[in-house]
């Protein structure tokens, strides 16, 4: 498996990560990512790492680095499903990820990109009142 | 070295064993020897002798050094002995002294036979007679050891309890200094309870933490990060206004939300799952109701 697939629900792009990430796959994956969202406007990522057993520092960068590309195309990173040992690991490898929300998982994941999505929906219907006024 | 002189040692201990035995329990129960009180005679007495024993047995088959094979068994008793005392609170000094009373009553015995061959033995029984009772030490001191080890243990697993205080809270009450060993364990038993219970918030209680420095809330802030990971919010609570001065006057930042209380920080978790407190009824006129 040379490419993890990207699905898309909604206004947001799906990930899970199922196999250990090595680090040609991670930089496939971001590339891809950064893609998707272009081409589909996407407002949210979720990445589901609940599989995922071993992160290094690369794994880490790579995370982050999703996060501040997909928070230049004006969409939410939302990391869930982060096991204790991963997040110890993360921590004491100095990889805070301040940029990333996080949640348990993926049904608050969800609800967090979905109260976004509804948020710029709301924005746009002000918007659109404000130009027809 | 096993010879008649052996076996004429071995016969002479044999005869004697009443007398030394009783000269030994006498020095061991002796008015400046600690060792009364707190074992029973009868139990010192099948000590001593059992000790005689092995002794002879070791000696019969000519070995002369306390670290070889035939002391095997003898190394055992002693060692079982000197850990029962390391449990009941012996000193070492004590344990060691067990041993060594039986030095006098042996050399004398040997000597009191009046054959130079035999009084050539007793220099080096006692030789090895110092050594074992260097052995009970070794053994006093590692037991000691492990039950300060068990007991360090026990603390740090009894002072990191994670308890839920409603459905997705969780409450973490540190008592005791944070270091970084207990650090890891109170991360990794907090991140397994969020995972177990599924919370969304942690309130880390640290009312019985005695100081906070910059090390104490550096593990703090590690903890909240991993939390924060998981996808769980933290509060601090329990700060206490002196312990807030000196984090000040240190320069430490605590970037995170902080209750003054337990029961402050409780109620802002409540409020950001959407939850409140209210009173069921009004509260009913105090003085009138009672009498």
């Amino acid at each position: 498996m040379d490419r993890i697939p990207i699905l898309k629900l909604g206004g947001a792009l799906i990930v899970t990560i199922q196999v250990d990430m090595h680090d040609r796959l991670a930089l496939a994956l971001e590339e891809d990512l950064t893609a998707k969202i272009a081409s589909t406007g996407a407002r949210g990522v979720l990445i589901d790492i609940s599989a995922l057993e071993i992160v290094d520092s690369f794994i880490g960068r790579m995370l982050d680095n999703i996060a501040a590309v997909s928070r230049v195309l004006d969409a939410d990173t939302v990391v869930v499903g982060m096991r204790p040992a991963v997040a110890i690991t993360l921590v004491e490898l100095g990889l805070e990820l301040t940029g990333i929300k996080t949640a348990l998982n993926i049904e608050r994941g969800m609800a967090l990109i979905r109260s976004r999505l509804d948020e710029s929906k709301d924005e746009a219907r002000s918007a659109r009142a404000r130009r027809e006024d | 070295m096993v010879t008649d002189s052996s076996d004429a040692l071995l016969s002479v201990l044999a005869k004697e064993e009443p007398r030394i035995l009783r000269s030994w329990l006498e020095s061991l129960n002796a008015g400046d020897s600690p060792q009364t009180g707190r074992i029973r005679d009868a139990e010192l007495r099948t000590q001593a002798q059992a000790m005689l024993q092995h002794l002879r047995d070791a000696l019969g088959s000519g070995a002369s050094d306390a670290k070889s094979e035939a002391f095997a068994p003898l190394r055992d008793m002693l060692g079982d002995i000197s850990r029962s005392r390391a449990l009941q609170g012996f000193t070492p000094a004590e344990t060691a002294h067990f041993i060594l009373a039986a030095k006098d009553p042996i050399v004398e015995a040997l000597n009191g036979t009046g054959d130079p061959s035999l009084a050539a033995r007793a220099w080096p029984i006692s030789r090895l007679l110092d050594q074992l009772s260097l052995h009970t030490m070794e053994v006093f001191l590692a037991s000691r050891e492990e039950v300060i080890g068990r007991q360090g243990q026990e603390i740090a697993e009894l002072s990191t309890p994670v308890v839920q205080l409603w459905d997705g809270i969780l409450a973490l009450p540190l008592i005791g200094t944070l270091d970084s060993s207990r650090t890891s364990v109170v991360m990794e038993n907090l991140l397994q309870a969020i995972v177990d219970e599924e919370a969304e918030i942690a309130i880390i209680d640290i009312t019985g933490v005695p100081t906070v420095d910059t090390l104490v809330a550096q593990h703090l802030l590690k903890t909240i990060a991993a939390a924060r990971l998981m996808g769980a919010d933290c509060i601090v609570s329990g700060i206490r206004p002196q312990i807030a001065q000196t984090m000040v006057h240190l320069g430490v930042e605590l970037n995170v939300v902080s209750k003054a209380t337990l029961a402050d920080a409780f109620a802002l978790a409540l409020r950001r799952t959407g939850r409140a407190v209210v009173r069921a009824k009004a509260p009913a006129p105090t003085g009138e109701d009672r009498t």
